[in-house]
């Protein structure tokens, strides 16, 4: 029943998108009114300006600015040490930080060559997909908020702050992370963050399943996003769409199992896919994919190979700091290592993680220098956020707002 | 056809030509080959098109500047992805910086809009054809392109900042 309203809503919707430029150039449709929403609206969760022509409650036209939170990173990333860049990568998607972090470790790994021991692999891998898990948390519980459900939002914020705990417990920040270094990371796991996540992994899961409960049949929810901002498989390819937001149109596009980093090919999970690609699918496939993150962390935490939780490879990786008050060599790798003297070797590697909203890309051009000849990164948001005018057309405000909420649009990631 | 490097460049300059494909190379296992300005849509259709190939997904698109390069200063690098196969490949474009003009992509890909834009805000590359070429990240009234190599991170001038022992 929900799947025929659905079918028909969203033909209807792209109908009516298909006959917009006529309709725009009917002479009765020329009294349009225009509507700036942006850039501190509070409903948009960050700063973008949408400027729309409104027809009544029916959007016509958009026009996106964005750059308002723009901090030229790939400038700055040229002028910085390989070590100083990683607090960088925090504060693109800052919902995920450990994703970022650990994307660009690796990218320098491969530039420099290092092989990361299994036991850093695995640490590696719980961080992310915890990362994944408090990113797709705040997307959906977010996009209940838009829709009139306070309620659910606040009962998970209290599990995002426990997995912000555990990022505290590792690495001592809670937010901007700056979690691990090239070539493993900084600490072992201590008992207390071994604690820490067995616990999560023993309450989380009631936690989500409420939640659950609470949205996925509510009428009210499904009402409001069922045929909402959908787009299809073959537009969102052309838009670059990657990530949970490509998934929901039923492309099984998934960084982690088509090029498998970090020892993901150790685990076994799932990639959900939806089929219609509107708000309602990519608000189930988030839901099912923290399930299947919930999978990978449970293998993972349970199989923790024994052995060293960084690569041996003086050159790049701090020694520790008693060795540095004893040994002559790890006093010199130090001094060299924190004022940024090591040249990394001449190369050019394109390094690509599985982000909270996608392929997360980090390119890198070395010269042989100590920093970066170029570095790009390929932000997913970025990339998909210009279908957003497209995926509003059509459809009434209200429903702009719930598209702009599940599609996950980080200000920071969308700027860099 | 098993999708290798040297399949699919052996088969590219069939297609091409060797004075149209060169440089090849394997800095990371993704192929990388530079290829001139006249050919990059030309090719990027064909290999949309092709049955064997499909690489039908723009995963990015990044300029380079080599002030160095004399004539060649400016660099475009398109990385595209054949998600049929999991191949992915890099083509190089070089373009003097007092002619900075490509072709746009828009037609083929949706995605190439903004990263179009994006390379012509931090750049100053030109695509003709492009529907709204605009600065996208920066303010509209500046007048440079700053990711070019000439315009330094850090004030010069400023001298409570030189270290004389490491020459910065």
């Amino acid at each position: 029943m929900a799947t025929d309203k659905k079918t028909a809503e969203v033909d209807q919707l792209q109908e009516f998108r298909d006959n917009l430029d006529l309709k725009l150039q009917d002479p009765k449709n020329q009294n349009l009114t225009t509507l700036n929403l942006g850039p501190t609206h509070p409903a948009t969760h960050g700063i973008f300006q949408n400027i729309l022509q409104m027809d009544g409650e029916i959007i016509m036209d958009a026009v996106p600015t964005i750059g308002y939170i723009h901090r030229a990173f790939e400038k700055i990333a040229e002028r910085r040490p390989f070590y100083q860049i990683t607090p960088l990568t925090d504060r693109m998607n800052y919902c995920s930080s450990p994703i970022n972090n650990m994307g660009y470790h690796m990218t320098v790994e491969k530039l420099l060559g290092i092989d990361i021991p299994k036991r850093a692999q695995y640490i590696r891998v719980i961080m992310m997909e915890l990362a994944r898990i408090s990113d797709h948390l705040i997307c959906n519980s977010i996009l209940g908020v838009d829709s009139g459900a306070f309620t659910g939002f606040l009962y998970v914020m209290q599990e995002r702050e426990h997995i912000y705990d555990i990022y505290e417990e590792v690495c001592g920040a809670r937010l901007t992370t700056n979690m691990g270094r090239i070539g493993g990371m900084e600490r072992d796991l201590s008992p207390k963050a071994l604690h820490l996540i067995g616990e999560f992994l023993k309450r989380f899961p009631k936690v989500w399943a409420e939640f659950e409960k609470m949205l996925t049949r509510n009428r009210i929810f499904i009402d409001r996003t069922v045929g909402v901002g959908a787009i299809s498989a073959e537009r969102a390819l052309s838009y670059g769409f990657t990530g949970p937001n490509l998934r929901a149109t039923g492309v099984d596009y998934d960084v982690r199992v088509m090029n498998p980093y970090s020892s993901y090919d150790d685990f076994e999970f799932e990639i959900p896919v939806g089929a219609k690609g509107d708000t309602y699918d990519r608000y189930l496939v988030r839901n099912e994919e923290v399930w299947q993150s919930l999978k990978i962390i449970e293998q993972a935490y349970k199989n923790l190979p024994e052995g060293s939780y960084h690569a041996d490879a003086p050159h790049y990786y701090l020694p520790p700091k008693q060795e540095v008050y004893r040994s002559m060599e790890a006093l010199i790798y130090h001094f060299k290592i924190v004022m940024g003297e090591i040249n990394a070797p001449k190369g050019e590697v394109y390094h690509s993680v599985e982000g909270g909203n996608g392929e997360l890309g980090f390119y890198l051009i070395s010269d042989g220098g100590r920093t970066p000849y170029r570095l790009h990164f390929r932000r997913p948001c970025f990339i998909y956020y210009q279908a957003y005018t497209e995926m509003i057309k059509g459809g009434q405000l209200a429903d702009a707002i719930l598209t702009l909420s599940s599609l996950n649009v980080i200000a920071g990631e969308l700027d860099a | 056809m098993e999708l290798t490097n040297e399949n699919v460049l052996g088969k590219l300059i069939a297609q091409f030509g060797e004075e149209n494909i060169f440089d090849a190379y394997d800095p990371d296992g993704i192929m990388t080959f530079t290829t001139t300005r006249e050919n990059i849509i030309a090719l990027i259709q064909y290999l949309y098109d092709d049955k064997d190939l499909q690489v039908q997904f723009l995963t990015t698109m990044a300029g380079v500047h080599f002030p160095d390069h004399k004539d060649k200063e400016l660099c475009m690098m398109y990385q595209l992805h054949s998600l049929r196969h999991n191949y992915r490949l890099r083509i190089k474009v070089f373009i003097p910086s007092k002619d900075p003009v490509l072709p746009t992509l828009t037609n083929i890909y949706a995605a190439a809009n903004w990263m179009e834009r994006e390379a012509y805000d931090f750049y100053g590359f030109i695509f003709t054809g492009h529907p709204n070429l605009t600065r996208i990240l920066n303010i509209e009234e500046m007048e440079y392109h700053p990711m070019l190599k000439q315009y330094p991170l850090e004030d010069l001038t400023r001298e409570d900042k030189i270290d004389t022992f490491f020459g910065r």
